[in-house]
């Protein structure tokens, strides 16, 4: 279970409303290498993990992701709540603002709404954890380029903080990778 | 949000960040002792940061230290997401 915790894991503060950067931002939030699909692929896959560290590392991962959906959340969320219809007009976000208004909803940056069809709970432990460190690398790139796309320092903070994050965990899922194919290689006497 | 508020929540947030970092560590290197010693003492801040934060401004959890009253904290006080956290 979880027990919800009335605090952000990282302050986020944004300078303006800035439909056009919640826009792009979106996508962490429900496209292809965003924090949902992580939250699920990781929360999903450790119920078959062999060793007690990878089924900790998973659980432990994919509540982190959680706590970066909210993060994602906030920035839309704080990007949006000010702007006005004339800004609205003049940037991306229109066709956003036509299905949604400005609530938050698990879209990737060009529209694609969320599906699960963007993660994958394979069964063999090496596969996922394959999958989990290419999944943090992709994160990475996707942070990269919201970060070229920034116009707002206080927003680049915040995509810094978590493209950091995505490091930490592309190191963690290699470490237990090592461990699952050493449990693996290793012989069984009971 | 007034400023001492603030300034607590802000390094509840950043000890409560160590023990998730910590925590990942720990996960693959359960017998790293520094790291576990690391980790229980920012437990013990964290806990004692809390304790403070909670009596003095409501909940950061449901059920929490924070003194009885009418109505519930847990609805008055402000979600992570409205709060301004200020310049960095």
């Amino acid at each position: 279970m979880w027990v919800y915790e009335k605090k952000l894991q990282y302050p986020v503060r944004v300078r303006e409303a800035n439909p056009r950067l919640a826009k792009y931002i979106i996508t962490q939030y429900g496209g292809p290498d965003g924090e949902l699909a992580a939250s699920l692929r990781y929360l999903s896959q450790r119920f078959h993990m062999p060793t007690r560290e990878t089924v900790a590392i998973l659980n432990d991962i994919g509540t982190e992701e959680l706590a970066h959906l909210e993060i994602v959340g906030t920035l839309v969320y704080k990007l949006t709540k000010d702007a006005s219809i004339e800004e609205i007009k003049e940037s991306d976000f229109g066709a956003y603002y036509a299905d949604h208004d400005k609530a938050v909803y698990p879209v990737s940056a060009a529209g694609v709404p969320f599906t699960a069809a963007y993660l994958q709970s394979k069964g063999d432990p090496v596969t996922d954890l394959q999958e989990d460190m290419a999944a943090e690398e992709k994160a990475r790139s996707t942070y990269e380029w919201l970060i070229n796309l920034s116009d707002d320092p206080d927003v680049t903070d915040v995509l810094r903080f978590l493209r950091q994050r995505e490091i930490v965990h592309f190191q963690r899922f290699g470490e237990a990778l090592d461990l699952v194919q050493e449990h693996m290689n290793s012989k069984h006497f009971y | 949000m007034h400023e001492e508020q603030l300034r607590l929540l802000k390094e509840i947030m950043a000890v409560d960040f160590s023990l998730v970092e910590l925590n990942l560590f720990l996960d693959t290197h359960p017998c790293d002792q520094r790291a576990l010693m690391d980790f229980n003492n920012l437990c013990c801040q964290s806990k004692a940061l809390r304790r403070q934060y909670e009596q003095c401004y409501g909940p950061l959890m449901a059920c929490s230290d924070a003194p009885p009253r009418i109505p519930w904290g847990w609805v008055e006080t402000p979600w992570p997401w409205q709060i301004d956290y200020g310049r960095s």
